[in-house]
């Protein structure tokens, strides 16, 4: 492609910014992303356990549990909102695909139509029963989500304050559909549930290839599409974002219901792993997930965030945990550190950002 | 540029505006001319900004009529203006910091190519056509740099570019010049000038003195939510113009 100027400009006293002092070099998530790797090599020094196999695979697990709501809170966060729902939802969401499954499967159940030879119709299929529960735990994830923007986007609540009211709205729902009792995956589709959430392939666990397939997507969603534009534009100046003509409202309902979605798939995931939903499972969650959002560079501000951040600051809550637990520190010290973690890292990007 | 020999590309007659029991403008009547920089001048409250408004597609006008380049138009929205070619620099510039400049200048309306069923943006056509259109402005500013390392002149021209990817035909520039430094107030000065020899017009709104009179045609002083002077720049001075704002002098 030639260069469309034989430079009518020249630059005669703006300089040009060098490699190192922009793109991931100057970002939060670059250094702490550094800082994970010196982690690291200390952890491999520190203990024999930690790279062997059994341990890696025992890493990528526990990270993916939280690092795929964290992808759809990074969302929600660039648009500077947040969304404090994201336990509950992953609960809730587990819950009634668990318990849609069970009723399915169940004969004599009064929800059914049973098929001839005695099975619910849906049951002859195989796949069937487990697709319409997955389709039924995602759509309250989606319903959550529609209200949440909704209040945000058009009635113009403060996220903070309608998202805590959805984390008890949620939350309470779930113990009122199960009665406070928590539900199992249950029926002829079990055994696919488990292959799917908790499975692994060539010894890669399953939902570690579902979260780099969801951040490739995100990654190129931010970055390649006018959709992911106006997330950035939102987030950096909502007034300016607005008098351009961008359709604002739009965008926010469709960051809140990508959050909503991405919690409920966590829950579903988390699910297969612990064999049930508990009423109580995932609580507060929600902060687990900002945290390493927010550790991995997202900006609570707005305007600043991605899949690798949000990704790196899960494996970085992920590590110290494991860390130190095979450094057979006391694993009461872990919020702490956690804490440390977070105000270090921001505090490390103020620094950074006063000196240039 | 004679007032006869070419069509008005922007002609109010008659505006009126009312809020409530509030008359904010009252049968203003005024005709912009291609490649003309119309100096739009008056105290706090003297009905300039809701006439920018009006002209934006912001409000819609109680009494009168807009023509744009001939024809009768109504806006319902910004959007509306926008499309016939009326574009606006809003004093904060309505920019965003996180993003470059040009992703700025294309917001809203980014250039896209399909693979498949996706429409992915292109990057490289953008970064071509803003490094064009800065050039074009003669303003040094580079496509990939992120506007929050940007001077003020630099935001200025951002958003002038944006203006020019649209073939605006009117660009309202509301106070451009009010927070920046004197080396950048000859840029965006420049600026206009640039606007000018293409024959864009140009609405500038100001409240300073010097900077109407170095690049003004025209200038037309509000009061009150009336018109009370629509002068040729060089058949006024800053003195007759400032009795005009505070009312020393009626009108002219």
């Amino acid at each position: 492609m030639a260069m469309p100027m034989e430079s009518p400009i020249t630059f005669t006293n703006v300089g040009k910014i060098r490699w190192w002092q922009r793109g991931i070099f100057a970002s939060q998530t670059g250094y702490v992303l550094l800082a994970l790797a010196v982690l690291l090599v200390i952890m491999h020094f520190a203990s024999p356990y930690f790279f062997t196999q059994g341990n890696m695979q025992n890493v990528a697990k526990n990270f993916s549990f939280i690092a795929i709501a964290t992808l759809g809170v990074t969302f929600v966060i660039i648009t500077g909102g947040i969304d404090l729902s994201v336990g509950s939802m992953m609960c809730f969401s587990a819950m009634i695909t668990s318990m849609v499954m069970t009723e399915l499967s169940a004969p004599g159940s009064p929800l059914v139509h049973m098929a001839a030879d005695g099975k619910t119709v849906l049951a002859n299929v195989p796949g069937l029963i487990l697709l319409v529960s997955l389709l039924a735990g995602l759509g309250v994830a989606l319903v959550a989500g529609l209200v949440n923007g909704f209040c945000i986007a058009v009635l113009g609540l403060s996220p903070f304050v309608t998202t805590l009211g959805m984390l008890s709205i949620v939350r309470g729902l779930g113990y009122v559909v199960s009665n406070g009792r928590g539900s199992f995956p249950g029926g002829p589709d079990a055994d696919y549930f488990y292959a799917l959430t908790s499975g692994d392939v060539l010894g890669v666990p399953v939902p570690f290839i579902y979260l780099v397939i969801l951040a490739l997507a995100m990654a190129v969603v931010l970055h390649h599409t006018s959709f992911g534009r106006h997330v950035f534009a939102l987030g950096g100046n909502e007034k300016a974002a607005e008098l351009t003509g961008i359709p604002v409202v739009r965008v926010k309902i469709e960051v809140y219901v990508i959050c909503a979605l991405a919690a409920g798939l966590q829950g579903i995931i988390i699910s297969g792993w612990l064999g049930s939903a508990p009423a109580n499972m995932a609580t507060s969650y929600e902060l687990n997930v900002i945290a390493a959002a927010v550790i991995g560079g997202a900006n609570l501000a707005g305007g600043i965030g991605g899949p690798l951040g949000a990704i790196v600051g899960c494996v970085l809550l992920e590590v110290i945990r494991n860390g130190l637990v095979l450094a057979q520190v006391s694993s009461y010290w872990q919020q702490t550190l956690v804490g440390v973690i977070i105000i270090l890292a921001v505090l490390v990007d103020r620094i950074r950002s006063r000196m240039t | 540029m004679t007032k006869a020999d070419a069509t008005p590309v922007l002609e109010l007659s008659g505006i009126g505006k009312e809020f409530g029991a509030i008359r904010a403008l009252h049968d203003v009547d005024m005709q912009v001319f291609p490649g003309e920089v119309v100096g739009l001048m008056g105290d706090n409250g003297a009905g300039k900004s809701t006439l920018v408004k009006i002209i934006a597609g912001n409000f819609r006008p109680t009494h009168g009529e807009i023509r744009f380049a001939g024809s009768a138009v109504h806006f319902n929205r910004p959007v509306d203006a926008r499309a016939v070619g009326i574009e606006v620099v809003y004093q904060d510039l309505a920019l965003s910091d996180n993003l470059t400049a040009a992703a700025n200048v294309f917001l809203g309306r980014e250039l896209k190519r399909r693979f498949g069923p996706l429409a992915l943006l292109d990057h490289k056509a953008m970064a071509a056509r803003a490094l064009e259109l800065f050039g074009e402005l003669r303003s040094e500013t580079r496509p990939d740099d992120l506007v929050k390392q940007m001077s003020g002149g630099q935001r200025q021209a951002v958003a002038i570019a944006r203006t020019r990817l649209s073939n605006a035909r009117l660009v309202m520039m509301d106070e451009p010049t009010a927070a920046i430094s004197v080396r950048q107030v000859e840029q965006v000065l420049g600026l206009i000038h640039r606007l000018k020899e293409q024959g864009v017009a140009v609405m500038l709104i100001s409240h300073r003195m010097p900077d109407v009179f170095a690049v003004c045609d025209r200038v037309v002083v509000m009061r009150r939510g009336e018109k009370r002077a629509d002068k040729p720049i060089h058949q006024t001075s800053p003195e007759e113009v400032t009795a005009l704002i505070t009312g020393a002098k009626e009108a002219a």
